[in-house]
């Protein structure tokens, strides 16, 4: 079976998974309890207001009907029509995806700059005191709630050292780079646990392999041997991981954005829930749920190209 | 989700006892942490006499002193009291939120791995669907539709929980049972609820417990957070969540309130981080 094929297979396995996304963003609008319309608009419910709503999603129709029709409208690109803002949510949404897709690919890049090293480390001299240092690692790292680490790089390194600024997207790829270097430097340390502990385990899965035996064996220095036998063959499961884990790494975007002001569809969800926006938070959770199946898909189609044992015909 | 990953530990080669032994130190110094963390927070009020709701605006934003050990927030209410009290109804919902999923999980984990087919098919599928939203975008829409609370933390922590539990039992039982003594209670005419109650879920649940630890500390993290979005446990209930948002205003000048609050997330992180691996190595002796 060829790469095509196995492409399309992946493909094919991902609609049932996004037929499941809609469900669940459709139904949000039946979990409100009493009237969803007047619920969701509050102390800004006014009759017009909540007649536009009922039109919007088609309350008086049938259940199926409605989903139909909210189907309908999500393949015309129409994600409903923003409460507060007067334009269409997937025009909001667009203007700040690219903020939030430079924060995580930033967090990964940063992310996988913390981990590698530490990782070898501490896989370099198993049980020795390094490895211990770099296993405290994870069990300080996984209880650290991500905006609270934002909040005291803030203070430390923009409010008391002013080397980045404190808040912001910044202009141009430099000033995106300066700006978001401490949302990203967030994002990427709590995930740098969980990515720290799974690429220790597979460098030393890969350590214990015959082939570095036999490397060992011919002589081969160990600096020489980690870099070129046992890194090579350990970055493959750091792809998964970094994939395994990029729901993870999208939710943490949600929270740090909203700590250092970067104008991403997470800080636009946040305001969005504040004034009650319904069909913005929507949508947002919607492309958020794209995003994930997207780059899931993108890993297993980039672990297949890595990595040559992996067979297509599964 | 995440934290999967963590326990799904490649195996190791046989451990040098010194490493054992640094497990066994970390499952003790993680029952040691939890206990004085659990002790401080339910003798709260043996350990201060302010009531943490209390405030005086004649006392504001003051630095520790005898009287205020840890100082005073920007309504002249305690700091150490609210830490305390903030604890007790952090710990109580995170404590209790791990549950449904824990149960939900196990269960239906349980049926899928069990009866295979359709059933095992239509259960992963909603794993996978469920998967498909990041973390906390899916408990934070939840709880945006429930309503701010505690019941609508519960029903989201639910929600999007239960996956993980679902995804370590149905592995374990897919491999449990087709063991002998499986074999022989289904030839002895048990019935299935018997099998899978009595002699599939002793066997398999260990994983699930182990798993708990880490699952606590993230129910922990997405309590705080909501928390400090404003859509947590609401004010006036003393929260750690709330503390740290309200010391955000005051980061410069005051960034003991922010600091505070945060490190005890870290301190109970670490004590249940320490709990789940040492009990990961003691109940899974041939793994690790």
């Amino acid at each position: 079976m060829g790469r095509m094929s196995f492409v399309f297979r992946r493909l094919l396995l991902l609609v049932p998974v996004a037929v499941g996304v809609t469900i669940v963003v459709f139904f949000m609008v039946h979990l409100i309890p009493g009237d969803p319309a007047a619920t969701i608009l509050g102390v800004h419910a006014t009759p017009q207001r909540i007649a536009i709503l009922h039109r919007q999603w088609g309350l008086n129709r049938p259940l199926l009907s409605q989903y139909w029709l909210f189907l309908d409208r999500l393949f015309h690109g129409d994600l409903g029509q923003s409460l507060i803002y007067g334009q269409s949510a997937a025009t909001l949404i667009s203007a700040r995806l690219p903020a939030t897709l430079w924060l995580i690919i930033y967090a990964a890049v940063l992310a996988t700059i913390i981990s590698v090293p530490l990782a070898m480390i501490a896989a370099s001299r198993k049980d020795g005191v390094r490895d211990h240092l770099v296993r405290v690692v994870p069990l300080l790292g996984l209880g650290m709630p991500p905006f609270w680490v934002g909040l005291l790089l803030q203070l430390a390194l923009a409010l008391t050292l002013h080397i980045f600024p404190v808040t912001g997207y910044g202009a141009g790829i430099g000033g995106h780079l300066r700006s978001m270097f401490l949302p990203s430097l967030t994002v990427a340390i709590a995930l740098s646990p969980v990515v720290i502990r799974s690429l220790r385990a597979s460098m030393l899965g890969v350590l214990g392999a015959d082939y570095i035996t036999t490397a060992r064996s011919k002589g081969i220095p160990g600096r020489r041997l980690f870099v070129r036998h046992v890194l090579r063959n350990a970055v493959i499961p750091a792809v998964t991981v970094l994939g395994i884990n990029i729901g993870f790494l999208i939710g943490g975007t949600l929270i740090v954005e909203n700590v250092f002001a970067v104008p991403g569809i997470g800080q636009l969800m946040i305001n969005s829930i504040f004034q009650r926006d319904f069909p913005v938070v929507q949508g947002v959770t919607l492309v958020f749920g794209v995003l994930v199946v997207l780059v899931n898909l993108l890993t297993d189609i980039a672990y297949a190209a890595l990595d040559p044992r992996v067979r297509f015909d599964r | 989700m995440s934290a999967v990953s963590l326990i799904t530990v490649a195996p190791e080669h046989a451990q040098p006892r010194r490493a054992h032994w640094f497990k066994q130190a970390a499952l003790m110094s993680g029952l040691v942490i939890i206990a004085i963390v659990l002790f401080m927070v339910i003798a709260a009020p043996l350990l201060t006499s302010y009531n943490p709701d209390l405030q005086n605006l004649n006392v504001t934003l003051q630095g520790p002193s005898a009287h205020h050990l840890l100082g005073t927030d920007q309504l002249g209410r305690d700091t150490w009291s609210r830490l305390l009290y903030g604890g007790r109804v952090d710990l109580e919902v995170a404590f209790i939120a791990v549950l449904f999923p824990f149960i939900l999980g196990t269960v239906l984990g349980s049926v899928a791995g069990y009866f295979g087919g359709w059933v095992d098919l239509a259960i992963m599928r909603l794993v996978d669907i469920v998967v498909a939203f990041p973390f906390y975008v899916l408990i934070i829409a939840l709880v945006f539709v429930l309503g701010p609370g505690q019941r609508s933390i519960y029903i989201a922590i639910t929600v999007v929980g239960w996956v993980s539990y679902a995804r370590i039992i149905r592995g374990e039982i897919l491999v449990a049972k087709r063991q002998e003594y499986v074999l022989a209670a289904q030839s002895g005419g048990l019935s299935n609820l018997r099998i899978m109650g009595r002699h599939l879920l002793p066997n398999v649940i260990t994983q699930a417990i182990i798993y708990a630890m880490s699952d606590i500390v993230q129910d922990i993290l997405a309590i705080v957070t909501l928390s400090y979005l404003g859509l947590g446990i609401q004010p006036p209930q003393p929260d750690w969540g709330t503390m740290i948002a309200d010391g955000q205003n005051f980061l410069t000048t005051h960034w003991e309130l922010t600091t505070i609050p945060g490190v005890a997330v870290v301190i109970v992180g670490l004590g249940l981080s320490l709990i789940g691996d040492g009990l990961a190595d003691l109940l899974r002796p041939g793994e690790s």
